[in-house]
């Protein structure tokens, strides 16, 4: 990192953002009763920072061909991106409770399907499968000589499934300097930690070993991440280098306490009381500077 | 419609394993614009290595890795690009079987998956046999299944699949296998040709067991005065059920034949098709039975599970009496 000019006003107004988001995130999984709120708000920081500053996106042109594209690898957590959406202006939180998983009108489900939501760039939901997809689509864009860079988030349980391996090999043999993945490590997956479920440390040197530049930052703070997000090298479509990979150490459930760090907290709905106080504790965990 | 076939034996073995490349090569000079992903299975002497070698910047070589290939296939056609994908028959089938649901068939992406070496033809026992991708393909939606009968359809195929929107999959078997064809003829993905006429029974298959098929007719007609149609059921899916029900009406009795398990391939589509349609005619599937191939020269393995035109004449023999 070299470039510390980080507007700090731009900071302040995505960390508000990042608390609407996880309000909004938060009613919007009462209201539909399911979710996998733990993962949904490890990320918002990522999200928000990608999708209000640093891709290029046009919410009123999803289709534009010159957008940066995001593949959501941890597809079951399309909630945070279906939220980000609606408050960028797409359609109302009534519309997404409307269309959630409702056979023939649906456009949202618990994974997300890019022919029914037009904002989503890959269908997905089977784990391992973001990476591939990402390291394709940037060897495309360098093909068609585009711009645009690819960005993927996966999770770090994820990381156990073995064709995240084959496409980081992929993705440092061709240099694919416009891609950039970003693992959201929050420690923790399904049944427990990580570390007690399937180690994937030392991470970083892990995938140093693979070819690829390393950054680590706290995904939770919002300086951090647009500080990382703000130095990527260009993504000229035929600039070789190795790829990028953002180690993000995130909390699984950041920004609610009683949810912070919990495995329980990982899939399923959330109760009126719950609603109310997580709402109390994301307004308490806003940052004033 | 009418298309004129061979038999002859002595001509030279045609390659549909070879045809794609030479395709594909034709077409990136004629200026069609296409991208290419292999394994590490594409000979530089190969046809597809002539492709390698002179349009480089359109081809991706995945290594050893058939899940990331197919993914990676996806991610290529979804930022524009329509995407051809040789990968060996067997791990694109059994390896890569969740990327072609998920990646391919559910993202709707103009992918092109050529399965070379498909059936039995790899040799090198079960490890190498795709017996089971038939039965694989049919259950996912939204994925059409193209099996060539010989090198020209293979060229036909690969052609035709520039019109064609959404995900393909083509089968490719054997790596010689004699011409069914003679000469030009219009192919339309979907519709089934009739390469033999016949009044007694119909053979449905496809890839090369067509030949094997129409060789096994002309036994039968020789030797037992049987009068076989045979049928070309190039797509295995969708496949075409007008053809099939024309067959059954016209020739009462029905038989497959596939370089496949008998469970979940052409056989079972077939039977699963024409019992819905009240068909009480006698059936027979033909091809490898519910057990891992035994181990020996592909030759050997085909006459010893009767699926050469000795076998399958003696089967419908069987079946007939």
């Amino acid at each position: 990192m070299h470039n510390y000019n980080i507007d700090l006003e731009m900071v302040k107004e995505l960390e508000d953002k990042c608390v609407k988001i996880r309000k909004d995130l938060l009613n919007f999984i009462y209201r539909i009763g399911m979710g996998h709120l733990g993962g949904e708000l490890s990320i918002v920081e990522m999200c928000v920072a990608l999708y209000y500053k640093y891709m290029n996106y046009d919410i009123k042109n999803p289709g534009w061909e010159e957008r940066d594209r995001l593949v959501l690898s941890k597809a079951h957590c399309s909630e945070t991106l279906y939220t980000i959406f609606s408050d960028m202006g797409a359609y109302t939180m009534d519309y997404m409770v409307e269309h959630f998983e409702t056979l023939e009108t649906a456009v949202f489900g618990m994974h997300s399907n890019r022919l029914y939501c037009p904002y989503i760039e890959v269908s997905a939901g089977s784990l391992g499968h973001g990476l591939p997809i990402a390291v394709g689509l940037a060897l495309g864009a360098r093909k068609q000589k585009k711009n645009w860079r690819t960005f993927v988030i996966t999770g770090d349980g994820e990381l156990n499934e073995g064709t995240n391996w084959e496409a980081l090999m992929a993705g440092s043999h061709y240099e694919l300097g416009n891609l950039v993945c970003i693992c959201d490590k929050n420690q923790v997956s399904m049944t427990g930690f990580t570390r007690d479920v399937m180690n994937i440390d030392p991470l970083g040197e892990r995938i140093k070993a693979f070819g690829w530049d390393v950054y680590e930052v706290n995904g939770n703070n919002m300086y951090e991440v647009c500080e990382v997000l703000q130095n990527l090298p260009p993504a000229e479509p035929e600039y070789r280098r190795k790829p990028i990979f953002i180690i993000a150490n995130t909390v699984k459930g950041q920004g609610v306490d009683f949810m912070e760090g919990d495995y329980k907290w990982h899939g399923g709905g959330i109760a009126k009381e719950e609603l109310d106080l997580a709402l109390i504790s994301v307004e308490k965990s806003r940052r004033v500077r | 419609m009418a298309v004129k076939t061979t038999f002859n034996f002595d001509q030279m073995l045609s390659s549909a394993r070879e045809a794609y490349g030479e395709e594909l090569f034709r077409m990136a000079e004629e200026g069609i614009d296409f991208v290419f992903t292999y394994t590490d299975n594409v000979a530089p002497s190969s046809s597809a290595g002539k492709l390698l070698q002179k349009y480089p910047e359109r081809c991706f070589n995945f290594g050893i890795a058939e899940p990331n290939q197919v993914g990676a296939a996806a991610g290529l056609a979804l930022s524009g690009l329509t995407v051809f994908s040789q990968v060996f028959g067997p791990f694109l089938s059994l390896r890569a079987a969740d990327q072609i649901h998920t990646d391919i068939a559910y993202n709707d992406v103009n992918v092109r998956l050529i399965g070379t070496h498909s059936g039995l033809t790899a040799a090198g026992g079960p490890t190498h046999n795709t017996i089971a991708d038939l039965a694989l393909y049919r259950a996912i939606p939204n994925l059409t299944v193209c099996v060539p009968a010989d090198a020209d359809q293979c060229c036909k195929i690969i052609r035709k699949s520039m019109e064609f929107k959404g995900p393909m999959i083509i089968r490719i078997d054997r790596g010689g296998s004699p011409n069914v064809y003679e000469g030009d003829y219009e192919y339309q993905i979907g519709k089934a040709i009739e390469t033999l006429p016949g009044t007694d029974l119909s053979i449905i298959s496809a890839g090369s067991s067509v030949y094997w098929s129409m060789m096994a007719a002309k036994i039968l007609k020789d030797k037992h005065g049987i009068s076989a149609r045979v049928i070309d059921m190039h797509t295995v899916k969708p496949m075409d059920t007008e053809m099939l029900l024309k067959c059954a009406n016209e020739t009462g009795n029905i038989v497959t034949v596939e370089e496949h398990s008998i469970n979940g391939g052409i056989g079972g589509a077939v039977a699963e098709y024409l019992l819905e349609a009240g068909f009480n005619g006698k059936f027979k599937r033909i091809g490898l039975p519910d057990e891992f191939a035994l181990l020996g020269d592909p030759d050997e393995v085909y006459k010893y599970y009767k699926m050469d035109p000795q076998g399958i004449a003696d089967q419908v023999v069987a079946l007939l009496k």
